[in-house]
């Protein structure tokens, strides 16, 4: 592994190691370009990961303070907890289901294809699906996703056998095991899946694609990475020109440091990253670094979530395998007639009993619960994945007195549905439930969205800067040599889970980083 | 985090009560007869809980007021015993939760006119439905929603095989899709596992 100089200006920092920030740090080295990554967390590895849901969660999960507001009932459920994501090297690409699909092209067009909808901040992506494809064919090789490649797809265990006969009985016509970022047989020097479940914990054989045990690696086998981990990012400074000149960081004895840099990156998940941002509010930039469009922190997406458990006669055991064992995509596409535009996916989910006692409803007690809960072992279930409307109210912004245990302003996420949001929800509960009760559910369980765990759009692309924090390469239209490299760019969140596509931004913004440094436009 | 290090309720046979003198007070149970897949895990039917900060009463009366939130009626005491356990332990730790939980179980005994422990099940569950909403039921349900579903008891008793890593492995060769009663997904829909 590298070293560099703190006041070394000719290195890219990247901010974050996770889907984002861990693909473009190693694509960058591999393109001879010097890198500093800095994560928040520790570094874990398939050998520390811990098949234990709430053990699990203590190592990985975000956990500073964050304040949440709006309609929405993940604020009244677990007011600190907006998101389900990580703070630890790979970010949460440990926690991952490991889904990984492409978007559809109409999805890049969303305003052009939903029209004008009330109370929604819809635009087109500035990139066509054209243009990504040969990134999503690099990402899924590099990933190894089932069913792309050559790569066969996983089998199914039990949950998806309750899934697919329901999915036949209802009459659904593409339903499968899915495109997994899981290797199905050995791959790239890592294992075949298990089965072990627990895919959300950290995967313990190493199959389930991660950035801590491929990209980081990767990259720190050229010498040109250095990852500095447990150091919190505090700042991104700029000169009197405008231009990033380097970043203020908290280490993990907590003291003030600094490192100087050509580029700056940030990847540090759709809150932390326009949160940064915000923090580096100066005379120069008084809202906030690259946001003179006012959109930093704006149009903040969550997916369209819920899931829906079933209790059958005889038993399931669902947690046995893989998180999201299959897929039903009939309903991806849009189709107005249903009663909202944008689309959405079925995917088999499980949880073990710890965390299904506390998100099968939280807050609640008594008979009805404890009778769904004395059924766990017959239990089958799916998660609801759709697009959700982008809305300008929805939104990160900085506590205006809440401190985190850096002395910085904690974060507020503020969500409300918007009546899209609502209508595609219960258009997927009723369909789910029907799914189950064709094949003989005895009791069947609407279940609330648990904390975010796909957040985006906080700093979404655009094709003209008034619209939005950053252009078609990730760069932001304000700052030429600051970019945002996560799920942050999303310009409209489509109905597909994230990671893929972070990772196809990802190498794509690698490729334009190292031609714009080598014909130093930056 | 709790983790479940909770077996270690179930005492060693021949437990006395002198072993006991340092804590304020224990709950003392047998496994019940019918609680086999405890029993499979315990070295002795016989389990205690010391408490370290809350006197006898009032832990009797939380392990009841558990039972009464989250009620399986074939979950056996020991298991209840283990979220009194964690109450304890916070509250050895926190004299806010002491009082509360101390203050608390004061209250459900003078809204049951002295005794809420001595009322029949569906009294002492009116109370709790009259209580809910008072921070003693919050901080109650808010930590038997955890303790109670994540301990070895608890997995045995619900059927959750728990860390598949530390127990026998990945479900490859083990079940992980041995579900008979529908039928089997096409090839092309789920393919054949690979065991090579």
């Amino acid at each position: 592994m590298a070293t560099f100089a703190q006041d070394d200006d000719s290195v890219v920092v990247v901010i974050g190691s996770g889907a984002g920030g861990g693909t473009l740090a190693n694509e960058l080295c591999q393109r001879g370009v010097n890198v500093v990554v800095l994560e928040a967390g520790k570094r874990e590895s398939s050998a520390t990961f811990i098949n234990d849901e709430w053990g699990s969660f203590g190592q990985l999960a975000w956990l500073d303070k964050r304040t949440t507001s709006g309609s929405w009932r993940v604020a009244k459920d677990f007011p600190n907890l907006p998101a389900w994501v990580c703070k630890t090297v790979g970010g949460t690409t440990t926690h991952w289901a490991g889904a990984s699909l492409r978007f559809h092209e109409h999805e890049l067009r969303a305003r052009t294809t939903y029209g004008a909808i009330k109370g929604a901040n819809l635009l087109d992506w500035p990139l066509t699906l054209k243009e990504l494809e040969p990134y999503y064919g690099r990402a899924e090789d590099k990933m190894g996703v089932t069913r792309t490649h050559d790569v066969p797809g996983l089998p199914g265990n039990n949950n998806f056998k309750v899934f697919y006969n329901g999915a036949v009985k209802v009459g659904y016509k593409d339903c499968n095991t899915g495109h997994m970022a899981i290797n199905s047989r050995p791959r790239a020097d890592r294992g075949s899946c298990q089965q072990y479940g627990f895919c959300f914990q950290g995967c313990k054989s190493g199959a389930k694609w991660s950035t801590l045990y491929t990209e980081i690696p990767a990259g720190e086998k050229t010498g040109k990475l250095e990852l500095r981990t447990e150091c919190h990012v505090a700042r991104i400074e700029h000169d009197a020109k405008g231009k990033v000149t380097g970043i203020v960081y908290f280490d993990k004895d907590r003291k003030e440091q600094q490192q100087k840099a050509r580029v700056v990156c940030v990847a540090g998940n759709s809150i932390e990253t326009p949160r940064l941002l915000l923090m580096s509010a100066s005379n120069k930039f008084p809202d906030g670094l690259a946001n003179s469009s006012g959109q930093v922190g704006r149009n903040y997406q969550r997916h369209t979530t819920g899931s829906v458990y079933a209790t059958f006669e005889q038993p399931v055991n669902m947690y046995r395998g893989t998180t999201m064992a299959g897929i039903v995509t009939d309903e991806a596409h849009n189709n107005p007639k249903r009663g909202f535009v944008g689309g959405y996916e079925l995917e088999t989910l499980s949880l073990g009993l710890p965390f299904m006692a506390a998100f099968l409803d939280p807050g609640a007690w008594g008979p009805q619960f404890t009778e769904a809960m004395d059924n766990y072992v017959n239990m089958a279930g799916l998660w609801i994945v759709g697009e959700d409307m982008p809305q300008e109210s929805n939104r990160v912004t900085l506590h205006a007195t809440e401190k985190d245990q850096w002395g910085l302003p904690v974060p507020n996420v503020h969500y409300d549905d918007h009546p899209n949001d609502v209508a595609m929800r219960n258009h997927a509960y009723k369909q789910s439930r029907a799914l189950y009760e064709s094949v003989g559910a005895r009791m069947v369980y609407i279940v609330p969205p648990y904390p975010s765990t796909h957040n985006l759009g906080t700093c979404r692309m655009s094709a003209k800067a008034k619209d939005g924090v950053c252009n078609k390469w990730g760069q932001t239209h304000d700052v030429a040599n600051l970019f945002i490299s996560d799920g942050s760019q999303y310009t409209t969140g489509a109905a597909e889970n994230p990671t893929l596509t972070i990772v196809t931004l990802a190498i794509r913004q690698a490729e334009y980083i190292a031609k714009q440094m080598n014909t130093r436009a930056i | 985090m709790s983790t479940p290090t909770l077996l270690s309720l179930v005492a060693k046979p021949g437990l006395s009560r002198r072993q006991f003198l340092k804590g304020t007070g224990f709950i003392i149970g047998t496994l019940w007869v019918s609680s086999s897949a405890l029993i499979a895990l315990a070295p002795s039917r016989a389990w205690a809980l010391e408490l370290k900060s809350l006197d006898e009463h009032t832990g009797q009366a939380l392990l009841t007021l558990t039972r009464r939130i989250f009620p399986h009626d074939k979950l056996d005491d020991a298991v209840y015993a283990l979220v009194v356990k964690d109450l304890d332990a916070e509250a050895a730790g926190a004299p806010e939760t002491k009082d509360l939980l101390s203050n608390g179980v004061a209250a459900l005994d003078k809204a049951a006119g002295g005794d809420w422990l001595g009322l029949a099940p569906d009294k002492q569950f009116e109370i709790v439905q009259s209580m809910a909403g008072t921070p003693l039921f919050g901080k109650v349900r808010g930590k038997a929603v955890v303790s109670l579903y994540n301990n070895e008891l608890a997995f045995a008793h619900f059927g959750y095989e728990g860390n598949a890593f530390e127990h026998g492995g990945g479900y490859i060769l083990r079940g992980f899709n041995d579900l008979k009663w529908l039928s089997q997904p096409s090839d092309g829909a789920s393919p054949k596992p690979f065991t090579g």
